[in-house]
């Protein structure tokens, strides 16, 4: 009797974790629901075109591979508020040498290459150091902003058309080409996105480097008692999050054209909140690749909501700042609950 | 029963100050306190005597509010006492010194002092009206070091937890509760204290003295109440009982069941350790460990055993001396010591032994997490597998491997952490306070536990502040004393008050 009781427990407990790792999506789906609810009754029908979607998703993914590298960072423990300045220095450096006629291949290459070193420098400033990695990247932040200003000499760098390559174009095109055949008319970035995302859900659940950042993010003193080596576990994590934030890099110069490092400021806010939004913990040891892609994809679909609905840009920073502190706390509530079951 | 029939025969003429009655409280499935009950006369000390895990914390924090209880009536001064929290505890005249310190190191004496319940004026602090109320506090407590603008983390940790006082004196406190008060204190801070809580008393103040070391509760206490498991065990005058009756009261069983014992025979040495010392401990440890042998580490408090097993896995580094295993020698990182076959508990199982938020099988199989690993992922069916194995083997009581760790009672968290040491395959075990905070049925199950691992052919080396059970469980004890390993010898040829006597030598 007992037995049949606490299997029906277990499966009605698994049950209902599994339901709680897709509340994200839920409130995506909510988000999206209301938006072209509203749609319906006040604006001209267009948010619920498939048209729209293609936008929405091409703004999105950016974001999103950005937030999946500040996700890493997140779950062990860390921050990186240098993301956004470094993003923007890796899509400087691209634009900086497509203009000074290198190769599209040198040019990509050392983009991400810089996206690995921001990371490295941060990580090993972090690790050896010991200096809480708020501070760090702080001050990375502005030292990536001067570089990448020195590197843009001092304005913003503009790419002639015809150096841009097309798969780079189509990384961000709203319209992308036939040629993908058999896949839905999605521009490419976002399959790319789709990859990304899948990687690190894998790194996160399969590899041992994925349980030792939730074993650091959790209790450092533990994983340092279990063997595993912090320093080398933190670089790594900074340097992946590193290479992921300079692809995003890549993706806002294919959307743009054009790249301003000014622009880089304030970025790495919306990575950290799309971070939180889909149930990371700024504490270390949570975080999931499904909530951050939802964490995005509401921001997405708030920005482009409030476009269509003509609704103010102010509305849209004020919509997003609640729905932040709304899923932080909705998240705390949930958590204290259980505690006391 | 007993509870009511000694207190009246304890020869006290006026009403109790406080007067906790029949408290029951109850968290998920442990019944935390079950029917307990506690007076303090004022001007008496009343000591609250249990094993770690018996309930004393959690009464405590019913009294200063920080549990409401489900059941049961407190009195303070006869009008029924109903605190909010640990602020509207301080303010009905209620205080606690807690055994881990309270204070603001960057602020000053005073201000700690005076935290919470400044002399205002305006909004602004009245200074010279509180300075004082300081001083009058501070003159009662007699410290060379103790002055109000001193900052308070520059004071010894003595000096600290008298600043925690003066905090219960400033407030006019009626009912003061000491937990554990010595246990971090050298032996001259000890006097000192007694001395602070004779002048209390002295002063009409109702005192609260949570230990359980039998001869500071002689020395200071009145009466005594015991709980076990939660439950009231007796109550009396201390001069009218023995210190056998008392801890019969607290162990509640005869020591054959608590001990079981399991044959095993000493081999070859697997672990030798040549003059380690550390800043600031230990210095100049010595001692061999062979295979099979469990080797028990006996101090006080700061006597340097924790530090000592910390250099040897590597998780400190020591100033000098020589660590072998194995007759090798390895760098001193905790990953070079697990490949050795060194595997640690910690004392500190919520700060360190274990990553609370993550499940029992990323807790259990952390320290060997590639012996799963598949073309570089992870064989998650395979770990699951292997949890409930150790689990099973090990009588942890969980739902689920992937329950959350922090949900499970204390006894099963620390049987998950030996487990990770059992699954890491490990020969030789460090285990700082295996026992500690955890009930006695699962003491005994970790006794067992280690009489067999010993005689499987490991190692142990078995840390403890409790004698009786490295009495009952070693080959071979060492004593520790600020610092030095002074003497090691087969557990035979020791008895208890020469270990007391060589521990609380310098």
């Amino acid at each position: 009797m007992a037995s049949v009781d606490t299997t029906q427990k277990n499966s009605r407990d698994r049950l209902w974790q599994a339901l709680q790792s897709l509340e994200p999506l839920f409130a995506l789906l909510m988000v999206t629901l209301g938006f072209a609810l509203a749609d319906q009754v006040w604006g001209q029908g267009r948010f619920s075109e498939l048209r729209n979607f293609r936008v929405v998703l091409v703004q999105a993914a950016p974001v999103a591979v950005a937030a999946l590298g500040m996700t890493l960072i997140i779950i062990s423990g860390g921050i990186d508020l240098s993301a956004g300045t470094a993003s923007m220095l890796c899509a400087t450096v691209l634009a900086a040498m497509l203009s000074s006629d290198y190769s599209i291949t040198a040019a990509v290459t050392c983009a991400l290459l810089t996206g690995a070193v921001c990371g490295l420098v941060n990580g090993l400033l972090i690790g050896l150091l010991r200096i809480p990695p708020f501070i760090v990247t702080l001050g990375t932040m502005t030292i990536f902003l001067g570089v990448a200003k020195r590197v843009a000499g001092g304005s913003t760098v503009f790419v002639d058309r015809q150096r841009m390559p097309q798969w780079l174009n189509d990384l961000s095109s709203t319209m992308p080409p036939d040629w993908q055949g058999w896949l839905p008319r999605i521009a490419s970035g976002v399959w790319l996105a789709a990859a990304i995302a899948l990687l690190v859900a894998v790194i996160l659940r399969y590899s041992v480097f994925g349980r030792h950042l939730f074993a650091i993010g959790s209790n450092e003193s533990t994983a340092r008692l279990c063997g595993i080596n912090i320093l080398t576990t933190k670089v790594l994590v900074y340097v992946l999050g590193g290479l992921l934030i300079g692809i995003a890099g890549l993706y806002s110069f294919s959307l743009v054209k054009m790249a301003n490092p000014v622009e880089g400021i304030g970025r790495e806010l919306k990575f950290i909140a799309a971070v939180v939004i889909g149930g990371g913990s700024l504490n270390g040891g949570r975080g999931s690749v499904l909530g951050t892609l939802a964490g995005a994809a509401i921001m997405g679909v708030i920005a482009s909501g409030c476009a269509q609905l003509e609704i103010q840009n102010s509305t849209q920073d004020i919509m997003i700042g609640v729905i932040i502190i709304a899923a932080v706390t909705l998240d705390q509530f949930r958590t204290r609950r259980q505690e006391n079951a | 029963m007993t509870t009511e029939a000694m207190s009246h025969s304890s020869n006290t003429p006026e009403q109790p100050r406080l007067s906790m009655r029949r408290i029951c409280k109850r968290f998920g499935a442990t019944q935390a306190l079950q029917d307990v009950s506690l007076e303090a006369y004022a001007g008496q000390v009343v000591a609250l005597i249990g094993e770690n895990g018996a309930g004393k914390s959690t009464l405590m924090k019913v009294l200063s509010g920080a549990h409401a209880p489900d059941s049961g009536t407190m009195l303070l001064r006869d009008q029924p006492y109903h605190p909010r929290g640990p602020h509207d505890a301080r303010r009905a005249g209620v205080a606690i010194v807690y055994q881990e310190l309270n204070l603001a190191p960057e602020l000053s004496v005073e201000d700690n002092i005076m935290l919470g319940v400044e002399e205002r004026r305006l909004g602004f602090v009245a200074r010279r009206k509180q300075r004082q109320r300081v001083l009058q506090a501070l003159e009662l407590l007699e410290h060379p070091e103790l002055t109000p603008d001193r900052i308070v983390g520059s004071l010894s940790i003595g000096a600290q937890q008298l600043v925690e006082i003066a905090r219960a004196l400033v407030s006019q406190a009626e009912v003061v509760v000491f937990d554990e008060p010595t246990s971090s204190l050298p032996a001259h801070d000890v006097e000192r204290l007694f001395t602070i809580i004779r002048r209390m008393q002295g002063q009409g103040i109702a005192i609260i003295y949570i230990s359980h070391f039998l001869e500071e509760i002689r020395e200071v206490a009145n009466r005594y109440v015991v709980l076990r498991d939660g439950r009231p065990a007796g109550a009396g005058l201390l001069t009218d009982t023995s210190d056998e009756a008392i801890v019969t009261l607290m162990v509640g069983r005869t020591v054959d069941t608590l001990f079981p014992e399991v044959p095993h025979d000493l081999e070859e040495r697997v672990l030798e350790v040549q003059q380690l010392s550390g800043t600031p401990l230990p210095r100049q440890v010595s001692f061999e460990l062979h295979r099979g042998e469990i080797f028990g580490l006996f101090g006080l408090v700061g006597a340097g055993r924790t530090e000592t097993l910390r250099q040897l896995f590597g998780l400190d580094q020591p100033s000098s001396g020589c660590i072998t295993i194995d007759e090798r020698r390895t760098a001193a990182t905790p990953a070079a010591r697990i490949r050795a076959g060194l595997g640690f508990v910690s004392e500190d199982r919520k700060g360190e032994g274990l990553a609370q938020s993550m499940s029992i099988t990323d807790n259990l199989t952390l320290s060997n997490l590639r012996s799963y690993t598949r073309g570089g992922l992870l064989q998650l069916k395979k770990r699951r597998q292997a949890t409930l194995h150790w689990m099973e083997r090990l009588n942890v009581k969980a739902r689920d491997p992937e329950q959350t760790i922090s949900h499970l009672s204390g006894g099963n968290q620390q049987k998950v952490a030996i487990a990770r040491v059992l699954h890491q395959q490990a020969d030789i075990f460090l285990l700082d306070e295996p026992t500690r905070g955890i009930d006695v049925g699962t003491k005994a199950e970790i006794y067992r536990l280690i009489g067999e691992l010993a005689a499987a052919g490991r190692s142990i080396v078995f840390v403890s502040s409790y004698l009786p059970e490295l009495m009952a469980v070693c080959d071979t004890i060492g004593v520790m004393s600020r610092g030095r390993l002074l003497d090691a010898r087969p557990v035979l040829n020791w008895t208890e008050p020469e270990i007391l006597k060589v521990a609380i030598s310098s």
